[in-house]
């Protein structure tokens, strides 16, 4: 062995020692507990107007299911669920475990109708694959709540809560339809960064967006479709502020890739436009806050309606309708309007947002 | 008969004698940068015709770079290990781990260069733990790298829980990298430069480089010319490990965040830039600058598709049929000069 390479050799030891050493220090920093006094209160859902139906009644059982968190929206679901449930003494919440494969899903609403709750609050990995075991829960009695993504089988649910996808394109489109009508804008330039193209989510929102605005005589200038994760709209927003040199306003229909757009709007050092997000994250809503991000409003995609759902899974369980309608039951599908959030309002929805 | 005899002989002995080899394939290295550089510059037609007021703009420009940037440097890695004969399938994923490692909240506590380090640390830890696999496991690199593209992305998926990591404000220092410009270009460009330009010198100028091909080439014929074969192949993976660190200081720089999502599919782009660039897929010759000018018609074709405001399943074609019509022409070549 030649002089140089017994150096080498010593070299490669202290180098791969060097790493060891280094793997255990940074192995003390992968805990992600923020410091006590950090920690966010969990949001509550808007507290019930007080009305004769928050006292306690019967005592329920009330079922939950919902697919594992792939990103804060989902995460916020089954939190918001929980919360809500809390707020009852009447209630016994008993979620199961959370799962993004179909077969474990089908299994475990199987093993909480054996377990016989009252009623089931479900958000299903995929409406019509979880349609069967859900129209098996209604035919042993128990009335299904299906939150968000629908079963195509209307004997598979008692009632649908869900957002309203078109909806969120139509109020983008109007909050940015009023502001440049405002602004006496006659040709401007308005981009929209999707997300997932392929998804017919994406689809309603962009047609809702593109109804919207022709109302006001104006169209989208250009489209580009991001991945819904923040890295992809990083990518994307850069280009598309290369391509027009002078925008006028942008609807981004996610605030977890709005993350992204937003670093690179930041980066090419850009401000003669204002942009929309979507969804409603609390990141979004602190940027609105600050009044001086170009974001300045955000159309809600809620996962409060999980709270939602529970309410009505509760009330139904006790055979009461909601007490603002005439009804004595509660009705059997429920789309809730997307909200636009604003600095004017940002207060009030701050405790709603989710940390995406 | 007798040529290709001849032929067949003249490749014995340049197998047999690595520099001889290396004179004779580092020009057919160069003639195919011209091939590159020519594509690159029709792509500009292309831009200046279809958006002038666009296109040319130093903006624009500069964007284009601070595009390449990240998975560029991830490139430079990746050259080194497919001249060594082997893939590394895991480097996207390895990206993101190092990107949320460094993102959490007890590292951000400890400040931005710590949060760098950690980035560093983590991507050579996980290329290492390929290297040894591969080296003294005896594992197949697809295999093994594919094993560490899964774990890495479930780990990074655990860290986070799958959360988005934004970069705290007192941490602002890394976002700087991207927002900072000197001489009208942001540092990560630079960093990106440095990385090509240490890894050009190291890859042609130095003993460690010319053992690369020399293992790449024929691993027999290396073990037999004295080179620890096994040790050289781990240390190629920690250096395209260490690349992937370096991209996610980047891209936490561009993202302002740690995720697990970022980085998804980049190992196919890396890979379809080494191809291009002329980088034999079973080792043994290649070049960075190939990489990476393969790497930036791919940067510049997005650019133009967006600035154009086509349709991104149309990229996606147009990328497609470049890798396929980049080896075609290679084979052609080859082809062409063995007889």
């Amino acid at each position: 062995m030649s002089r140089q390479d017994a150096r080498l050799a010593r070299r490669g030891f202290l180098f791969g020692g060097a790493v060891v050493g280094a793997g255990a220090l940074v192995g003390a920093c992968t805990s992600n507990e923020p410091p006590a006094a950090q920690q966010s209160a969990a949001p509550s859902p808007a507290a019930g107007g007080g009305t004769d139906n928050d006292r306690p009644g019967r005592e329920v059982k009330i079922g939950f299911s919902a697919p594992a968190a792939d990103h804060g929206w989902i995460a916020a679901i089954a939190k918001n669920a929980e919360e809500a449930a809390k707020q009852y003494s009447d209630v016994t919440f008993v979620p199961v475990e959370p799962t993004n494969d179909i077969n474990q899903q089908i299994s475990a609403v199987e093993s909480l109708i054996q377990q016989k709750v009252d009623v089931l609050v479900l958000l299903p990995n995929d409406g019509e694959q979880l349609n069967q075991v859900a129209r098996r829960a209604m035919d042993a009695g128990i009335p299904v709540v299906n939150l968000d993504r629908i079963f195509p089988d209307k004997l598979s649910y008692r009632t649908w809560i869900g957002g309203d996808n078109y909806g969120m394109g139509v109020a983008a489109g109007h909050y940015i339809g009023r502001k440049l009508k405002e602004k006496g804008v006659t040709d401007p330039v308005i981009l929209e960064i999707q997300g997932i193209a392929t998804l017919p989510l994406t689809q309603e929102r962009s047609k809702g967006f593109e109804d919207a605005l022709r109302a006001y005589g104006y169209r989208v200038t250009a489209r580009q479709d991001a991945q819904f994760t923040v890295e992809s709209g990083t990518e994307v927003a850069t280009n598309l502020l290369q391509a027009h040199k002078k925008i006028d306003a942008i609807w981004n229909h996610d605030d977890d890739q709005g993350v992204g757009v937003l670093a690179a709007i930041k980066e090419a050092g850009r401000n003669e436009f204002f942009m929309v997000g979507g969804a409603g994250s609390a990141n979004a809503m602190r940027e609105i806050q600050s009044g001086t991000s170009v974001l300045e409003c955000t159309v809600t995609y809620s996962p409060t309606m999980a709270g939602s759902a529970v309410k009505l899974a509760r009330l139904i369980a006790q055979g009461k309708g909601m007490s603002d309608l005439v009804e004595h039951q509660v009705p059997q599908s429920i789309t809730l309007a997307s909200e636009t959030i604003t600095k004017d309002n940002v207060e009030q929805y701050l405790p709603l947002g989710f940390e995406s | 008969m007798t040529e290709t005899k001849q032929a067949a002989r003249q490749g014995a002995l340049a197998r047999a004698l690595p520099g001889a080899a290396r004179l004779r394939l580092g020009r057919v290295g160069e003639a195919r940068h011209v091939g590159l550089i020519l594509a690159l510059a029709l792509l500009a037609v292309v831009g200046l015709i279809t958006r002038p007021e666009n296109f040319a703009t130093s903006a624009n420009l500069v964007s284009i770079l601070a595009l390449a940037s990240t998975i560029g440097v991830i490139t430079v890695g990746m050259t080194f290990v497919i001249i060594g004969g082997g893939i590394d399938l895991s480097v996207g994923a390895v990206m993101a781990l190092a990107s949320v490692w460094a993102t959490t909240l007890a590292t951000q506590s400890y400040g931005p260069w710590v949060m760098a380090m950690c980035a560093i640390l983590v991507g050579t830890g996980a290329g290492l733990i390929n290297g040894i696999l591969i080296a003294y496991g005896r594992l197949v690199p697809f295999i093994a790298t594919l094993a560490m593209l899964v774990a890495a992305r479930g780990l990074a998926q655990r860290i986070s829980d799958r959360k988005t990591q934004l970069i705290r404000p007192e941490n602002g220092a890394i976002v700087e990298l991207s927002t900072t410009r000197v001489l009208g270009l942001p540092l990560l460009v630079y960093i990106f430069a440095l990385v090509v330009v240490v890894g050009w010198i190291v890859l042609n100028r130095t003993t460690f480089g010319r053992r690369t091909f020399a293992v790449g080439g024929n691993p027999e014929a290396a073990r037999l010319a004295g080179i620890d074969v096994r040790r050289h192949t781990m240390l190629l993976y920690a250096i395209s490990g260490f690349c992937c660190g370096v991209a996610a200081i980047l891209i936490m720089a561009r993202t302002t965040t740690g995720s697990s999502t970022h980085g998804d599919l980049y190992e196919l782009d890396a890979i379809a830039a080494v191809i291009i660039g002329g980088t034999l897929l079973t080792g043994g010759r290649g070049s960075i600058i190939g990489s990476i000018l393969g790497l930036l018609i791919f940067t510049v074709i997005t650019n133009l598709f967006i600035l154009n405001g086509l349709n991104t399943s149309d990229q996606l074609i147009a990328k497609g049929l470049i890798i396929v019509a980049a080896v075609l022409l290679q084979r052609r070549g080859l082809v062409g000069r063995r007889t």
